[in-house]
């Protein structure tokens, strides 16, 4: 694909149309550019946080500015794992699996506060914080976080992804 | 008709006391009798006490109470309209009672939950294992000496 493109930058030149013109990017970060702007996230809503997950992936706040406004059912097809809500002991080993499920590259968002630390849920049950369980990317506090926080979080999300280069491995 | 006034008369050395305010009747009784009681409440036709509302179990510790634990049964009558609850005493030291899972199937469920969280075994339980609680879970944790911020180890995916 790379060639062809190539070939047609070569026939663009030479029928003079663009001439003398040339173009150079680095491939990792159009590939960074590529990634950050098709977001696929998997939604793994347990708590009332959910709610204001809903809200913020309807029309109103408009996901799809960031290119995240595309929500996939299946971790085999998800880049990003939305962590929105408690998570319980028993809940904990779920999530790891849906999280190992999920192919490389991949990033871990922790949407509101009980997913952050526990919240105030200073109990037997509740996992405190999922970056015990799985490495996080992106930690978005809030009890629940308000849309702009996560619209900001998405952002912060982006120049990460497309800072972190082609041959970046993941830290487990 | 009074509940209470009926299974003083039947039973004189189980209850240990009674109560009555606003006609929600309670009957405190040794936990030794607690099957007894509950097949009469069940099949007396007067009575007829076909379900079981709630099954639960308190902890008073550092409350001046003796013995420490509290069995709590709430059993509603749906062809007589009737309720009644029945506490049975348990202490610490042997926290076991008599599983009721012959008479309503439910109290399958609500032992294993009583089990889990407070550690109160069931005799002739037919599967006494965690409900909610996984099975590396150490302790009970509604006991109120659980230590509220104890942490358990984190278990991993299963197969």
């Amino acid at each position: 694909m790379v060639t062809g493109t190539l070939e047609k930058l070569e026939k663009m030149e030479q029928s003079n149309l663009f001439a003398p013109g040339f173009f150079t990017s680095k491939l990792s970060e159009a590939i960074g550019w590529c990634r950050k702007f098709s977001i696929f996230g998997f939604p793994m809503v347990t708590a009332c946080c959910g709610m204001e997950y809903m809200s913020v992936a309807c029309s109103h706040y408009d996901l799809d500015r960031f290119g995240a406004g595309f929500p996939r059912f299946s971790p085999r097809q998800a880049d990003v794992l939305f962590v929105v809500g408690t998570i319980s002991h028993k809940m904990a080993p779920v999530m790891r699996r849906v999280y190992d499920q999920m192919t490389d590259p991949k990033w871990v968002l922790a949407f509101g506060v009980c997913t952050c630390t526990g919240g105030f849920y200073n109990n037997y049950a509740t996992v405190q914080g999922i970056d015990t369980i799985v490495p996080v990317d992106l930690y978005i506090p809030g009890c629940p976080p308000r849309p702009e926080a996560v619209m900001d979080g998405i952002i912060k999300l982006q120049a990460k992804i497309q800072a972190q280069g082609i041959r970046s491995t993941r830290v487990e | 008709m009074n509940i209470i006034e009926l299974i003083q008369n039947k039973f004189p050395d189980l209850v240990v006391s009674t109560h009555d305010q606003c006609g929600d009747q309670t009957v405190v009784i040794r936990k030794e009798g607690i099957v007894t009681l509950a097949k009469f409440l069940k099949y007396d036709p007067e009575l007829d006490f076909n379900m079981l509302t709630d099954l639960t179990c308190v902890d008073y510790l550092k409350m001046n109470q003796e013995p420490r634990f509290e069995m709590v049964y709430h059993f509603y009558s749906l062809t007589k309209n009737h309720r009644l609850r029945v506490k049975a005493l348990v202490e610490e030291k042997s926290p076991e009672v008599d599983t009721l899972c012959e008479l309503w199937p439910i109290a399958n469920w609500f032992e294993r939950e009583v089990w889990d969280m407070f550690g109160i075994r069931f005799k002739n339980h037919p599967n006494l294992k965690r409900i909610l609680l996984y099975e590396e879970f150490v302790g009970h944790p509604l006991r109120k000496d659980y230590p509220y911020d104890k942490r358990q180890p984190i278990i991993g995916p299963k197969n």
